[in-house]
């Protein structure tokens, strides 16, 4: 048996098992329960607000897995979600393909777009990708905007809901449980690959990459693959945002979108898939804090017409402040107050 | 021949951008993404002041020049001091959060109207016949002649002055610079500085050419494919790639479509990253390849 307080694993099984201890076991259990129960009594306001979360999540556990595991900076991910909604819209405008053709469609773009701009990854670092995916950003809004101009679809594109037999997904609590569903299966997914050799090779690279080379990892593959891993996960993601909005257009997907991504990760705390999920419910929800405290304050009417700038302001510095004394996110404090209350009265694990 | 001035014109502005950018990576290492947002608050700056002294054009240039300077200095010292010795990766999303609070304060201050400096200024933007049926206007000419200028001007302050050699010193080993009696913050802070001042000034040509809106920002970064042809770490490469970038953009222009010419200069970055990455004249140590 496992404990919290130090490290008692005695067989495999339980080296490889990803909640240790009762304890935990009984809290997921009981926020399973919780997430399970709450779209019963969650007023629909709330209940669209989960399901932003929820499909915010897809994107960033992306994100994460490239930036915070892999080490790679992107500014395309605006970009990679456009690709896979407009994929979406583009072959059920055309084709009139159903959901499970323009699914795995979306996921082969994410895939193709992943690795092509991803090769450049292979000869240069951090900063130099960076820009690379950039590009991708504003080559894919164009295709997009092209597109529709094009078409004539000069708003945007309507898509239809899913339907799978004679069910359609167009109740917000029936969406509620698919994006559940896929973001549980997500994360187990993402909790296991990184500690599988891919994962592992990944934080190597992260880490150090001549040292990681040293032993053996190859880099130019591994670093292919993170790219087209998230980009697929992304893709996918922008298929589900297209569904769930029933619209497309260029204007969704500006930059902001990459910063707000970028933000969920670094605010959560990069390297951690609970980073993810703690990021991006702090970010999907701080604009309706925001909003809520600025309607307390009764500012005058001229600030409220600003949201948008405000949201921007407060973003910005909440980005600055957690990169400057809160590098660890918002899953640094979290495990500081764990570790306080689980070794109370000691200070450090008695090793 | 217009698509020739144009060329120049536009080549110049975009030299005028990126020479920010270059001095910053070159001695603190960090790109600065924020520099789209230094640009439309230098345009910012001067339509405030034209607003506060209106119709006098060069006092009011020089002390939207100085804050320009100012909030470089500001920057560095508030900000990204405390990034010296974090990763570089952590240093470039300060510059990204920079940039995404830059940009709220602006609509925040002077909302998202599109403004013209130019009236209260008192000045007038004229166009001017050239040989062979071409036409510049006078912000044109002002654009190519600051770009002249200001490159001429640093070019020769790094080589010959005193600050200069220092801040080169700096930017290629900041230890051993740094054991050498040289103070790294004042040379950091310094090329944050010129590099705010040089992209405000841009900002405040282009606010009188073609007006002053939030969305400025957005041509700060199509300038960035510039440094990168040209070399991350060249101050001579700038210009070059400022002139490839500038003529695949309208020759986009001219011979596809107006709406391709945004993605052009990306393109050409693109194939840039992909066949020679450390740029025209960069140096190639500078890319750790592994």
């Amino acid at each position: 048996m496992a404990f919290a307080s130090g490290y008692f694993k005695i067989t495999y099984r339980s080296d490889l098992a990803l909640v240790e201890t009762r304890g935990r076991r009984a809290c997921l259990c009981l926020l399973g329960a919780g997430l399970i129960v709450f779209p019963l009594f969650g007023s629909a306001f709330f209940l669209d607000l989960a399901n932003q979360v929820l499909l915010a999540l897809v994107g960033a556990i992306a994100l994460m897995l490239l930036t915070g595991y892999a080490g790679q900076i992107s500014l395309g991910h605006a970009g990679l979600i456009a690709a896979g909604a407009f994929t979406t819209a583009v072959l059920f405008k055309e084709l009139h393909a159903p959901f499970w053709i323009t699914f795995p469609a979306s996921g082969l773009m994410g895939a193709i777009l992943g690795f092509v701009f991803g090769l450049p990854s292979l000869r240069l670092k951090g900063l130099y990708l960076a820009l690379s995916t950039l590009a991708l950003h504003f080559i894919v809004s164009y295709v997009g905007a092209e597109y529709e101009t094009k078409r004539g679809f000069a708003t945007g594109v309507v898509i239809d809901p899913i339907s799978i037999g004679p069910i359609l997904l167009i109740d917000q609590r029936l969406w509620y449980f698919v994006l559940l569903v896929i973001d549980v299966l997500l994360i187990l997914f993402a909790l296991n690959l990184i500690r599988s050799r891919t994962g592992r090779a990944w934080m190597a690279i992260r880490d150090r990459d001549v040292a990681a080379e040293a032993l053996g990892i190859k880099l130019s593959s591994y670093k292919l693959s993170a790219f087209v891993i998230s980009s697929v996960i992304t893709s996918l993601a922008g298929c589900l945002f297209a569904y769930y909005r029933g619209f497309v257009s260029v204007e969704a997907f500006s930059l902001m979108m990459t910063i707000e991504y970028v933000a969920m990760v670094i605010i959560g705390g990069l390297g951690s898939i609970l980073g993810a999920v703690l990021g991006t419910i702090f970010v999907v929800i701080l604009p309706y804090l925001i909003e809520g405290f600025v309607r307390i304050l009764d500012v005058p009417s001229r600030f409220t017409t600003y949201m948008f700038s405000i949201n921007h302001v407060v973003f910005g510095l909440i980005m600055i402040v957690f990169l400057v004394l809160e590098p660890a996110g918002l899953v640094g404090i979290w495990t500081r107050i764990r570790n306080y209350f689980l070794m109370w009265p000691f200070k450090y694990k008695p090793f | 021949m217009q698509m020739v001035v144009n060329l120049i014109v536009l080549s110049s502005l975009y030299s005028l951008i990126c020479c920010g950018y270059v001095l910053i990576y070159r001695s603190s290492r960090v790109l600065n993404l924020a520099h789209g947002e230094f640009m439309a608050m230098g345009g910012y700056f001067l339509f405030t002041l034209s607003m506060g002294i209106p119709f006098h054009p060069i006092p009011s240039f020089l002390i939207a020049l100085g804050f320009s300077l100012a909030l470089g200095f500001a920057v560095y010292f508030f900000l990204m001091r405390y990034m010296a010795g974090e990763s570089i990766f952590a240093a470039v999303l300060v510059t990204i959060a920079l940039g995404i609070l830059m940009r709220g304060l602006l609509t925040l201050i002077w909302t998202s109207q599109l403004w013209y400096p130019l009236q209260k200024l008192g000045l007038e933007n004229n166009s001017h016949p050239l040989f062979g049926g071409a036409v510049i206007s006078t912000f044109g000419i002002v654009k190519v002649l600051a770009a002249v200028l200001l490159y001429g001007l640093l070019l020769l302050c790094l080589r010959f002055t005193r600050w200069g050699l220092r801040m080169r010193a700096v930017g290629e080993k900041p230890l051993l610079a740094s054991q050498r009696g040289i103070g790294l913050h004042k040379y950091y802070a310094l090329s944050w500085g010129i590099g705010a001042l040089s992209v405000g000034l841009a900002g405040m040509i282009q606010a009188c050419d073609s007006g002053l809106d939030p969305g400025m920002f957005i041509i700060g970064l199509k300038a960035f494919p510039v440094v990168l042809v040209g070399g991350l770490d060249s101050l001579a490469g700038v210009i070059p790639g400022a002139l490839i970038v500038a003529a695949a953009e309208i020759l986009t222009i001219a011979y596809i479509s107006p709406h391709a010419s945004e993605v052009a200069p990306f393109a050409v970055l693109l194939l840039m990253l992909l066949i020679r990455p450390w740029g025209l004249f960069g140096t190639k140590e500078e890319l750790e390849r592994v």
